[in-house]
């Protein structure tokens, strides 16, 4: 069981506690009702007191091996096997096993004459007997304010509750008290049973906003214990009761870094990091058109070509649909979700508060265990700023504690810019923002990352077209005229082509130019070394002619001493 | 049961008739806990008064809850100590010591409110 791990080791005057098997009650309770004390759980009709007492009780005889009995003083033990059938819940079969008993306490005052002293002995002798037969070691009394109605005496009848919960306590039972909500603020219960019950309250609520019903669950107090203090919402259905957990305050889920496709080519290119990082939240936001949808579908379809699981929360289109429209588009979601590896789940956003959508996604994402989950969209969703807000960030936090990688669509107005309903961006980790780009007479799609934490991506507006192959990403144009898109994108391109080639053109006469020139100065250097050897051949020549001059005079001079010497 | 239980009870009031009983009889039951005040006071009470407005025609049984705990379910006994008419019919229950004898006459419908 899930709840082990939540409470922790029992230590010197820890207190024990006792899991009521509601997974995210034992989480707010942190670990459970205190152990041998009672609880009282107060509400107004119709909250679901008797079914929290019922699921205690049926959970404690099923998974944790402690008996309980039911003691009513409204509902038949018939009606009230009858009421949780529905919900798997055999109470007949557990009765049989001696693992619960059900005593109902018929209080009629027209049928009671009052005279004399009296006590509720009786009370105790049913209920002691009735823990004996089983072994007892849960109880719940619901609603022990029937006696305030049957009874007259409320003396007697307050000093014997009283002895009634110093008796439960006594025998050890971990017990819940259901009663019925005040209508003054100043008591919570209509007949101060709070002043008994000093150990653990729960308040449970029904409260209707804009004609949605949600139903809320806060813990007044628990003595010698901490425990979550907010309102929780909490869900009864077909399931039973689904108490939607806690956002952690400690935002210490881990993280990944494994980096999953966004299913389109042309996004990734654009990150970074070639995809999206694996449990993160990606926030898709776009007008009317823009093909919010598409962008989901192919991030639900490249998971499961991935041979991953996805779970598609749809608020505005039934499965059908999408799965049409998103064939029209060469995204086939169908083969996927008939492989089982994807699953629709459709939902009027007006059918329940959104908190209750929450706690409906948190059950199916238990359920179904995705990897991959989309949420289209959230801005179906209706209630105050601050409601949608805490419960976007329970919703992202959910999903990221579990490793879930998410897209959630946001329809935006076509002048809404940038500005999410919400304040959602500071929720999400990478944003998506698609827009209408209108010019020339035209309509273009443009898309553009608002940011992707964790990663370099490009700041780019890139135009995509959605094509029979899906989301297809066109090469960008980006110049001096800025960023163009349709038909000006294409006649500037073939502008720029047009001036390029003239420009090449340019450069090849030049070059020509070049090689000309670069000939005749290179004709002009030879002749110029020409006539320079020339004339150095001619010195040359000039200085062998002197040099020989010399050698001649020499000799002349030689052959004169040696003459006149021989004439002496 | 109602034999059965009789013969182990503390304290028993009046004669065990039989099953069949005339028009105009009583078959009465209280239910006690153990010897505890309220108890005792509550089948002195009871005496007296049978033996005063029902002379002869009336049946009691006086059953303690601390000895068949499993009794209390069956005629829905909650304040102790009670006193359960079981004939003729309808099912009346008067709980308390039956100080008041008016009010358990009314409740026995011995005796109209008015009157």
């Amino acid at each position: 069981m899930e709840n082990s791990s939540i409470s922790r080791p029992a230590s010197a005057g820890h207190l024990a506690k006792a899991a009521t098997g509601i997974t995210g009650l034992d989480q707010i309770l942190l670990g459970g009702l205190p152990k041998g004390r009672p609880t009282l759980i107060a509400g107004s009709a119709g909250c679901g007191k008797t079914l929290f007492g019922l699921t205690f009780l049926v959970m404690g005889a099923t998974q944790f091996d402690e008996p309980g009995v039911f003691m009513s003083f409204e509902e038949r033990p018939d009606d009230l096997a009858t009421n949780v059938a529905s919900l798997g819940y055999d109470l007949p079969d557990l009765i049989k096993a001696k693992k619960l008993a059900i005593d109902h306490v018929h209080v009629d005052r027209s049928e009671i004459e009052e005279s004399g002293e009296y006590d509720l002995e009786g009370l105790f002798v049913r209920l002691g007997y009735a823990m004996d037969q089983t072994g007892a070691k849960r109880v719940v009394l619901d609603t022990l304010e029937a006696l305030f109605s049957g009874l007259t005496n409320i003396a007697v009848l307050r000093s014997e509750l009283r002895r009634l919960f110093g008796w439960l306590k006594d025998r050890g039972a971990t017990a819940i008290i259901t009663a019925e909500r005040g209508d003054s603020t100043a008591t919570l219960t209509r007949y101060g049973l709070e002043e008994y019950v000093s150990d653990c309250v729960i308040a449970l609520e029904n409260r209707v906003e804009d004609q949605v019903t949600t139903r809320r669950l806060r813990v007044v107090k628990y003595r010698g214990s901490a425990h979550g203090a907010n309102e929780y919402p909490f869900l009864i259905d077909n399931a039973g009761i689904s108490v939607l957990p806690i956002t952690s305050a400690a935002l210490e889920h881990g993280v990944s870094n494994e980096i999953i496709s966004s299913g389109i080519e042309g996004i990734d290119g654009m990150l970074g990091a070639k995809g999206y990082y694996r449990g993160s939240s990606v926030l898709v936001t776009g007008s009317s058109g823009t093909g919010k949808t598409i962008f989901a579908s192919s991030f639900i379809d490249a998971a499961c070509e991935r041979g991953e699981k996805a779970l598609y929360f749809s608020f505005e289109e039934s499965p059908e649909q999408i799965m049409r429209n998103m064939a029209s588009v060469g995204i086939d979601l169908r083969r996927h979700l008939d492989a089982g590896s994807l699953q629709f789940e459709s939902s009027r956003p007006s059918f329940f508060g959104f908190e209750m959508h929450l706690t409906l996604i948190d059950r199916q994402v238990q359920a179904f265990r995705p990897s991959v989950v989309v949420v289209d969209p959230i801005s179906a969703f209706r209630g105050g700023a601050t409601d949608i807000h805490s419960t976007l960030l329970r919703l992202v936090d959910m999903l990221k504690v579990r490793g879930i990688s998410t897209v959630f669509t946001n329809l935006i107005g076509p002048e809404g810019a940038d500005k999410t309903q919400h304040g959602l961006s500071s929720l999400m980790d990478t944003w998506i923002g698609l827009h209408d780009i209108e010019a020339n007479g035209e309509r273009n799609r443009g898309l553009y990352l608002l940011k992707s934490r964790g990663m370099s991506h490009s700041n780019q507006i890139r135009e995509y077209l959605l094509t029979d192959e899906g989301v297809e990403l066109v090469e960008p144009y980006f110049g001096s005229e800025g960023v163009l898109t349709g038909s000006a994108r294409l006649a500037q391109t073939s502008r720029e082509r047009a001036a390029t080639l003239q420009r090449q053109q340019e450069v090849d006469r030049r070059d020509r130019e070049l090689k000309l020139k670069r000939a005749s100065a290179e004709r002009q250097i030879v002749e110029i070394r020409t006539a320079l050897e020339a004339e150095e051949h001619e010195i040359q020549l000039l200085a062998e002619q002197a040099t020989s001059r010399e050698a001649n005079h020499e000799q002349d001079r030689l052959a004169m001493i040696a003459n006149r010497t021989a004439a002496e | 049961m109602s034999g059965e239980a009789n013969g182990n009870e503390a304290a028993t009031v009046g004669v065990d008739t039989d099953e069949s009983l005339p028009e105009g009889h009583y078959r009465l039951r209280l239910y006690v806990a153990g010897q505890s005040k309220k108890s005792m006071t509550a089948i002195a009470n009871l005496t007296k008064l049978c033996d005063v407005h029902l002379p002869g025609c009336h049946q009691v049984e006086v059953i303690d809850l601390t000895k068949h705990p499993e009794l209390a379910v069956a005629d829905q006994i909650l304040a102790v100590p009670t006193l359960v008419r079981r004939l003729p019919a309808p099912l009346k229950r008067i709980i308390g010591t039956l100080a008041d004898v008016d009010k358990v006459l009314v409740g026995l419908e011995l005796r109209k409110t008015d009157g």
